[in-house]
């Protein structure tokens, strides 16, 4: 590939990609509200709205989330006296931006061939011209990328709490540090038998594996369960949400922040959401797999129907943000559901249950394959 | 490996672009008007007693201590597990050795109350 259409490609993709987390974490912010007001038998904020030629437009309550927006650029901008006014700055941008970055190896659709895009995509042997893979980065490390940037997010909100100069901020950050590490180990041990099921550690080769073989909910049922509950602490989302508990430490290693830096800390929580329900798809669900589509279109039992290639990516794009937006809905639901944990709780879950219980699941995982290969 | 790696630099970039650009708006936009009221820590009204920095509990310590060593567990598991079909039993034994001693690792851990938060 020559470097204008790499340059280009890859502009593409993360235009795509920024398209996708900034539509999704507003409407997220929106349906955690309507949906935690239905939840709990009210209406939610439905209120406001813009007036044009006399109608009042307000979209379900759609505009809250700009609403909110606005308020937070206008609102002060508060750094307190005494604290580390540079460690006060950067701890937002890192939130922010390394949940970015994460979504950088999920790939989106199978790889895209510029030649064929108007016509059934031939056999292997027979393809030609230019493959852009539809992932942002495809690099070898895979998903060890990943790891490596939520390991980056947990020192944005450690640095939140040490550098406000408040006692409650300490706490919160420090408790946040805690979690984050501890969640941290398990949430990258539980997909472990993912990797030797799928015998890789690339996101792209896993799905290829699950769209010939099974999804991955059904051939590691314990490792999902166990993923989602640590990615779930890992976001520190209720019923993980003690460091920002608010009914005993203010806001957490967010007391001190004002304005749209307070709310970069959400959108950073809500964009961390929908990464890991983009990994929860790509690992358990089989990413852009839809059933018994193939590379050349649906197959069922045999009866074929032709596609021309452009629309298989399509359709694989589409399937792909279906899929996310229901494993967002579960989140939500999860977070509305359950009330929050105690610290020694949520440690005990980690390191007394979910850690052995992972060990487990690679040593039977493991004794499963050899036992049928 | 610059080509593959290239794309994570491009999007890094983009996502800090993202997040100063908001960041700065706030500064630039948002009034100022410091008091000495504002200025002093926020505990929900009452007077600041002492300084911010407040010793904490040193089980965050143990678990830190605990983190390092088994997130390299971790790291070690991972090219393992891609090779895993590769190496047989005769590597599956090996990792079940290994876990073994990281599990007394873990039992000698929790018997001398490193996981206990209620003391």
């Amino acid at each position: 590939m020559d470097a204008l259409t790499l340059t280009l490609s890859t502009l593409a993709k993360i235009v795509f990609i920024m398209v996708i987390i900034l539509t999704f974490a507003p409407i997220l912010v929106w349906a955690e509200r309507r949906q935690s007001a239905m939840i709990q038998d009210r209406i939610g904020p439905v209120r406001a709205g813009v007036k044009i030629f006399g109608y009042n437009i307000t979209l379900l309550g759609l505009l809250h989330p700009l609403a909110d927006a606005l308020k937070f650029i206008f609102k002060e901008d508060f750094v307190p006296p005494k604290a580390d006014k540079f460690l006060h700055a950067i701890a937002p941008i890192l939130v922010v931006a390394t949940a970015i970055l994460a979504f950088a190896v999920i790939p989106f659709a199978e790889p895209m061939y510029l030649e064929h895009l108007g016509q059934v995509l031939p056999e292997a042997a027979a393809r030609a011209g230019v493959v852009i893979p539809m992932q942002v980065a495809s690099i070898n490390s895979g998903i060890l990328f990943i790891f490596a940037v939520a390991g980056t997010g947990v020192a944005g909100a450690a640095l939140a709490g040490y550098a406000s100069d408040n006692k409650y901020s300490l706490i919160g950050g420090i408790r946040a540090a805690g979690q984050m590490v501890s969640y941290e180990v398990t949430l990258g041990l539980t997909i472990v038998g993912c990797f030797m099921v799928y015998n890789t550690l690339l996101l792209e080769d896993m799905v290829t594996w699950q769209r010939e073989h099974v999804w991955g909910i059904v051939a590691q049922p314990v490792a999902f369960i166990l993923f989602m509950t640590c990615s779930i602490a890992e976001t520190k989302r209720i019923p993980f949400d003690i460091p920002e508990g608010e009914s005993e430490i203010v806001g957490g290693y967010l007391t001190e922040y004002s304005g749209m830096k307070f709310g970069m800390f959400f959108m950073g929580e809500f964009i961390e959401v929908v990464a890991l329900a983009a990994l929860a798809t790509t690992l358990f669900f089989g990413g852009y797999d839809v059933p018994f589509l193939t590379s050349n279109g649906f197959n069922v039992f045999g009866m074929t129907a032709n596609l021309p290639h452009v629309a298989v990516v399509g359709l694989q794009i589409l399937t792909f943000v279906v899929k996310l937006a229901v494993m967002i809905w579960f989140q939500l639901m999860v977070r509305w559901t359950l009330p929050r944990f105690r610290y020694d709780q949520i440690m005990a879950l980690c390191w007394k249950y979910i850690l052995p219980l992972s060990l487990l699941n690679i040593l039977v995982t493991g004794a499963i394959i050899l036992l049928l290969s | 490996m610059t080509e593959a790696y290239f794309p994570v630099f491009a999007m890094l970039a983009v996502a800090l672009v993202v997040a100063l650009a908001v960041f700065t708006l706030t500064s630039l936009l948002g009034p100022k008007n410091m008091t000495a009221e504002k200025a002093i820590p926020y505990e929900s009204g009452s007077a600041t007693v002492g300084g911010s920095h407040v010793r904490l509990s040193v089980k965050f310590y143990l678990t830190a201590i605990l983190f390092v060593v088994f997130d390299i567990e971790a790291v070690f598991l991972y090219p393992w597990a891609s090779m895993f079909r590769d190496l047989g039993w005769f590597g599956f034994m090996e990792m079940v050795l290994f876990l073994a001693i990281l599990g007394l690792t873990l039992v000698y851990a929790w018997k001398k109350g490193a996981l206990e938060w209620e003391k």
